[in-house]
């Protein structure tokens, strides 16, 4: 086989399909970060003064922390002060249909391919959809409070279910847990807050579809699900951003508690600006996710599509606390060109017959770097604890890096922790047979790349599961051929 | 149908094809034999566009096309089919879906809609039958954890499901039980038409017992050194091919 494969560098070199601006004039904080700035977002979504102090309090933690430096990634030197934490879109319309919302944001979302009339009438998805900071559009909202059901952003949680709010945020993921979280605590300008009460299994999936859309600003979602006993819920969350020559910062933060016998899906499909085939550009995505099986028999299970972002840091972790309970994680992570993504998973095992399944499949293309990070850790009372965990690495080029840094920490003698990991590479032999059959290289890829990951793709809903296969397509387009 | 003339390649700087001339027409079967190395499967892949072979001279006419000139995929979408001597696996794409790419692609090339998935699923179902292999097969990956016979009756399955005009069988019998040799025969048999020529490289003439060829040639160093009919098989399978390559150093 040839050295350098044109087939590879083809693949390798394609550009972001989503990459436009929509012109929604923005109301912006001042560039910078101090207590006032804190105090100005407070202000800004006329938040109580227990959320202000909660703010300012994570702001002190912050500013005595540092950015953890133990990734395997190469980041650039942030500047926080060059930032601004708050924009909105001017208007926040209170929406009764699909016909006051902001026709240039609908065609935003129309050139996305997510229209929100379209997913109202075909799949049935409840959307809280948000533009840059603020949510502007909540459908179905009516059809889940008949259940009970809380589906609205973090911001009208705050002032119209501030108990609950006051009672989880911070419980799963506290403000000084890490840098970023620490950061998000004090200037998160809008999320989802999802509330599911006792015993109640929603209906349908829901939905939140992200996007950056104001240069130099940082989003800060939160977000919050709360599944009381015996509930269940599937959670979607997907995201494209335009295209940026600066880089823009994302530190998110996802708290999910299950109470006894709940049951969380959390599914991400994420597709922000990855910057150019040089390495410009591009979204750092610094994301701490974590939910807590609190009662007995629950169950937490977090499923990751991540194709995009310059710097990817996430590890959506699961703290086993019930006795009985499952942690979940299936990720596929793809890097292309200069990407570079360190993620993977956190099982912390409390309870007793405790279960965690790991299925990671990194897939890295151009002169990109892909690390799997994870941690499990078995305490000393999680007697009959179990983790499987099967760490997949795909190499398209020989340009490519792939990482796998697995930790174990067994401290009970009846736990069983298994392991594998395999490394490959997209054979020019399998192009070659789906071309003798009539398939071009880039298809060929798209198909040999979706086999690959199928066992995490197929833990997506229906409909999701599409757009990701579509989604791996798009991101290694050009890489081969 | 097919029209080589003198057809010269080489892998990383190694002369491997050496001038093949050959002359396929419509709805016959060339059987392509010859010892091991003499360049069979070469022939094979060169015709087929594998890139790891570079083609140092000569013509390939398909059709009246260029075929030199085409990439891979084009022409298996004219119509050329290549059974792998070694299919190869794809883990987690079904062969279903695998087909339903391929089978589109080439109907599209062919100015002929989708089928949708009723018509692709009868379609499937009724070629299936000519290899005998189970349907469960269609649901399974891509060649992945098949028997060595499962994989080339799999061969023999896609060549049904893609109709072409040229197929090449790279020593499609390798490997098989006499039973397993008598299924792919009887699948390829069963696709012989007036419109549909069939190459096939085979080291021994025990396929073609079952797959009777209108000419054999044999391949010897890079070039065709004999050509007959099935009679000239036979006759190697009782002589071998030592007196093949002494008569080649006679003449040389």
């Amino acid at each position: 086989m040839p050295k350098t494969d044109p087939i590879l560098e083809q693949i390798t070199s394609s550009d972001y399909k989503y990459g436009f601006v929509s012109n929604i004039e923005s109301e912006k904080a001042p560039k910078g970060l101090d207590e006032d700035t804190v105090r100005f977002i407070s202000a800004k979504k006329e938040e109580p003064e227990w959320m202000l102090e909660w703010r300012l309090k994570a702001f002190r933690a912050w500013k005595e922390m540092a950015p953890p430096k133990w990734s395997n990634l190469d980041i650039p030197e942030i500047n926080f002060q060059d930032i601004i934490y708050y924009s909105a879109p001017k208007k926040k319309p209170k929406l009764e249909s699909l016909d006051e919302v902001d026709p240039e944001l609908l065609d935003t979302f129309n050139r996305l391919g997510i229209s929100l009339e379209e997913q109202k009438r075909l799949t049935g998805v409840a959307v809280d959809a948000v533009l840059d900071s603020v949510s502007v559009a909540t459908t179905f909202r009516e059809k889940l409070g008949e259940l009970g059901i809380i589906f609205c952003s973090m911001s009208e949680a705050v002032k119209d279910h501030p108990d609950l709010v006051r009672k989880y945020i911070g419980s799963v993921v506290p403000a000084r847990d890490n840098f970023y979280s620490a950061l998000n605590s004090a200037v998160f300008s809008d999320g989802s807050f999802c509330y599911i009460p006792k015993g109640v299994r929603c209906p349908m999936e829901l939905s939140t579809y992200f996007r950056i859309n104001e240069a130099n600003t940082g989003q800060f979602e939160r977000t919050l699900i709360v599944a009381e006993e015996g509930s269940y819920v599937s959670y979607l969350e997907g995201c494209t951003a335009p295209m940026r020559d600066e880089n823009q910062l994302h530190a998110a933060v996802v708290e999910i508690h299950a109470a006894k016998n709940a049951e969380v899906k959390y599914s991400t499909v994420q597709n922000w600006y990855p910057g150019d085939k040089k390495g410009k550009g591009g979204i750092y995505n610094f994301v701490t996710k974590r939910g807590i099986c609190a009662g007995a028999n629950s169950k937490i299970s977090w499923t990751q599509v991540e194709t995009g972002s310059a710097i990817t840091w996430k590890y959506p972790s699961c703290i086993l606390k019930g006795d009985n309970s499952i942690g979940e994680f299936y990720s596929v992570a793809v890097t292309n060109n200069f990407q570079q993504a360190d993620t993977g998973t956190k099982m912390t095992h409390l309870g007793k017959n405790t279960k965690s399944r790991i299925v990671s499949k990194g897939i890295s293309a151009g002169k990109s770097q892909n690390s799997y990070r994870g941690q499990v850790e078995i305490s000393p009372r999680a007697s009959n604890s179990r983790n499987y965990s099967q760490c997949d690495s795909l190499l398209l080029g020989d340009q490519c890096g792939a990482h796998t840094f697995p930790y174990l920490d067994v401290k009970n003698k009846t736990a069983n922790v298994e392991h594998e990991a395999t490394t490959s590479k997209i054979g020019e032999d399998q192009i070659f047979y789906c071309n003798q059959r009539g398939i071009d290289t880039e298809e060929a890829v798209a198909l040999i790349v979706n086999g690959y990951a199928k066992e995490v793709l197929k833990q997506l809903p229906m409909e999701f599961a599409v757009e990701a296969q579509k989604l791996l397509a798009i991101s290694l387009e050009g890489s081969v051929g | 149908m097919i029209e080589i003339n003198e057809l010269k390649a080489s892998v990383e700087g190694k002369e491997i094809l050496r001038g093949i001339s050959l002359d396929v027409k419509p709805g016959e079967v060339h059987a392509i034999m010859g010892p091991n190395g003499s360049g069979k499967s070469t022939l094979a892949s060169v015709l087929a566009g594998r890139e790891d072979y570079d083609v140092d001279g000569g013509s390939v006419h398909f059709l009246g096309n260029d075929l030199l000139d085409m990439a891979p995929e084009d022409r298996a979408r004219e119509g050329i089919f290549l059974a792998f001597q070694y299919p190869v696996e794809i883990p987690g794409l079904s062969t279903t879906n695998f087909l339903k790419s391929a089978v589109n692609k080439v109907r599209e090339h062919r100015g002929l809609p989708k089928l949708d998935a009723v018509k692709f699923l009868k379609l499937l179902k009724e070629k299936i039958k000519l290899v005998e292999i189970d349907q469960d097969l269609l649901s399974r990956s891509v060649n992945e954890g098949f028997s060595g016979g499962e994989k080339k009756r799999n061969e023999v399955f896609q060549m049904a499901m893609l109709d072409p005009k040229l197929a090449i069988l790279d020593e499609t019998d390798s490997g098989l039980d006499i039973d397993a040799l008598k299924i792919v025969a009887n699948g390829v048999n069963s696709l012989r038409s007036p419109e549909r020529s069939f190459i096939i490289v085979t080291h021994y003439q025990r396929l073609l017992d079952f797959i009777q060829p209108d000419y054999v040639h044999v391949l010897y160093n890079g070039r065709i050194v004999k050509s007959g009919t099935k009679e000239l098989a036979l006759e190697l399978e009782e002589r071998g091919y030592d007196w093949i390559k002494e008569e080649q150093k006679e003449t040389a």
